[in-house]
């Protein structure tokens, strides 16, 4: 089935397979090898993408699901050669051990930000708790988000 | 030599969920009425997809392995939330999320509320669905205990009929409902409930992504001391999530002092048939549900007070 989809802000045609995963496109088709393969079943959001604006979890979206939407990976959040400040945040709060989980972390984090600008400890702990850092570096990943939400509002006041 | 029976090798190579190892034809109607149509054509060939976020994962795990999926994703005519003065209606691919972001959820039907706030993860309540985790029909389901005490109703619709179903006629056994072969729900019908009233859901899993070990939501109205409306639900706990009736029959026109508590947890653990999995041992679950009854019932009082 042909599917028609943005990714990262460039469109593509792609042929796929009713039963291909949106994660197997992106990484295998479209080389996009940010994005990463965990559980398979929906339990550590190492695979988190945007759709729409959204994250959601790519392994278990069909691609012929997202026929005609917008898709944002790790790859397409840095512009201009400049990483995002949630990307500068998490390299200086050493909030990367492994480094696995941190692409869906990342996108989870963007999407927090983008939906509230200052939030509390309190609620980026309760909307990260779809990604699972085996490392468990969570205290250095909490702080990274806050660190970026001050980035993001001195930026957004200059 | 001893082996641990749980574990068989051959299974486990089995399993693949990098990919999905089941081939099917997908399909993706525009409108409710092609829906309909290839579901009067395909019954049990066809499985429903909405959110995806259970039938993927069955796919992968070859637990469901259909020829046809059908989606219903692309159906403009089943997106929407309206409000108007008996409730609240949600067509059938809502995304969890967008209903636990309406207002009129978080100020009128707290205890749906809480049940979608505590579900999983963002990402799984944005692409999951309401009507879908009804329809998936898991026992643990935190979605049914808060519409049962709300007393929802389901749309269901095929090619030549449609009906309204209460939701307490609904579930029928793990993964089995009222619903046919070629039937959709199509909407969640949930009236407002009793001017006055205050509710409430809890749970209790091991760590935030997990099903729920138990689930409970409560619906009390106080006339003064006395109760005056009372509706308990519990999930997790039996076949299906179920209304505790004998529980809401026993407490009706009563204070709730610290005897009929007593005696209110005693019939919910008598009530319930719970099961040991993975999760929590029978007896455990069923000690659970008499906390939670009581706290619940104790948070409805406390708000009662406070008003």
């Amino acid at each position: 089935m042909k599917i028609r989809i943005i990714v990262n802000g460039v469109e593509r045609e792609l042929e796929v397979e009713p039963n291909e995963l949106l994660i197997n496109v992106l990484r295998e088709k479209l080389r996009l090898t940010g994005t990463k393969y965990g559980c398979g079943i929906g339990e550590c959001g190492a695979c988190t993408v945007h759709v729409n604006g959204e994250p959601v979890l790519s392994c278990l979206t069909l691609a012929v699901e997202v026929d005609g939407k917008e898709i944002t990976t790790i790859e397409g959040l840095g512009k201009d050669g400049e990483l995002d400040p949630i990307q500068e945040a998490f390299i200086e709060e050493g909030a990367v051990q492994c480094g696995y989980c941190t692409p869906g972390f990342i996108m989870t984090a963007k999407a927090l930000l983008n939906e509230k600008i200052n939030p509390t400890r309190e609620e980026i702990i309760d909307y990260i708790k779809g990604n699972l850092c085996r490392c468990t570096g969570y205290v250095n990943i909490v702080k990274a988000i806050q660190k970026a939400a001050e980035k993001i509002s001195q930026r957004k006041s200059k | 030599m001893s082996q641990n029976k749980n574990i068989n090798l051959g299974y486990i190579n089995l399993f693949n969920t990098h990919i999905i190892p089941v081939k099917f034809n997908y399909h993706a109607p525009q409108t409710l009425e092609e829906a309909l149509n290839l579901l009067n054509k395909l019954k049990d060939k066809a499985r429903v997809i909405a959110g995806g976020t259970d039938l993927i994962v069955d796919m992968k795990l070859r637990r469901k392995e259909p020829e046809h999926v059908v989606s219903l994703n692309k159906i403009r005519e089943l997106d929407y939330i309206t409000v108007d003065s008996l409730g609240v209606k949600i067509g059938a691919i809502v995304k969890l999320r967008k209903i636990e972001k309406e207002k009129i959820i978080r100020e009128r039907f707290p205890a749906l509320y809480e049940a979608l706030k505590s579900m999983a993860s963002i990402q799984v309540r944005n692409m999951g669905t309401m009507v879908g985790n009804i329809c998936n029909a898991s026992p643990a389901a935190d979605t049914a205990p808060p519409l049962l005490i709300y007393n929802a109703t389901l749309t269901a619709k095929s090619l030549n009929n449609e009906r309204k179903i209460p939701i307490e006629e609904f579930f029928k056994a793990p993964g089995k409902t009222a619903l046919k072969e070629d039937e959709l729900v199509t909407e969640i019908f949930i009236p407002y409930p009793p001017q006055d009233s205050h509710s409430t859901f809890l749970k209790i899993t091991r760590v935030g992504m997990d099903l729920s070990k138990v689930s409970i939501a409560v619906l009390t109205k106080f006339n003064g001391s006395i109760i005056e409306d009372i509706r308990i639900a519990l999930g997790a706990v039996a076949p299906t999530p179920l209304r505790i009736r004998r529980a809401e029959e026993f407490l009706k026109n009563k204070p709730l002092t610290e005897e009929n508590l007593k005696i209110v947890q005693e019939i919910v653990a008598k009530e319930i048939k719970p099961i040991t999995d993975v999760r929590s041992t029978e007896w455990y679950r069923r000690e659970v549900a008499k906390v939670l009854v009581k706290d619940a019932l104790m948070k409805c009082l406390e708000e009662e007070g406070g008003r």
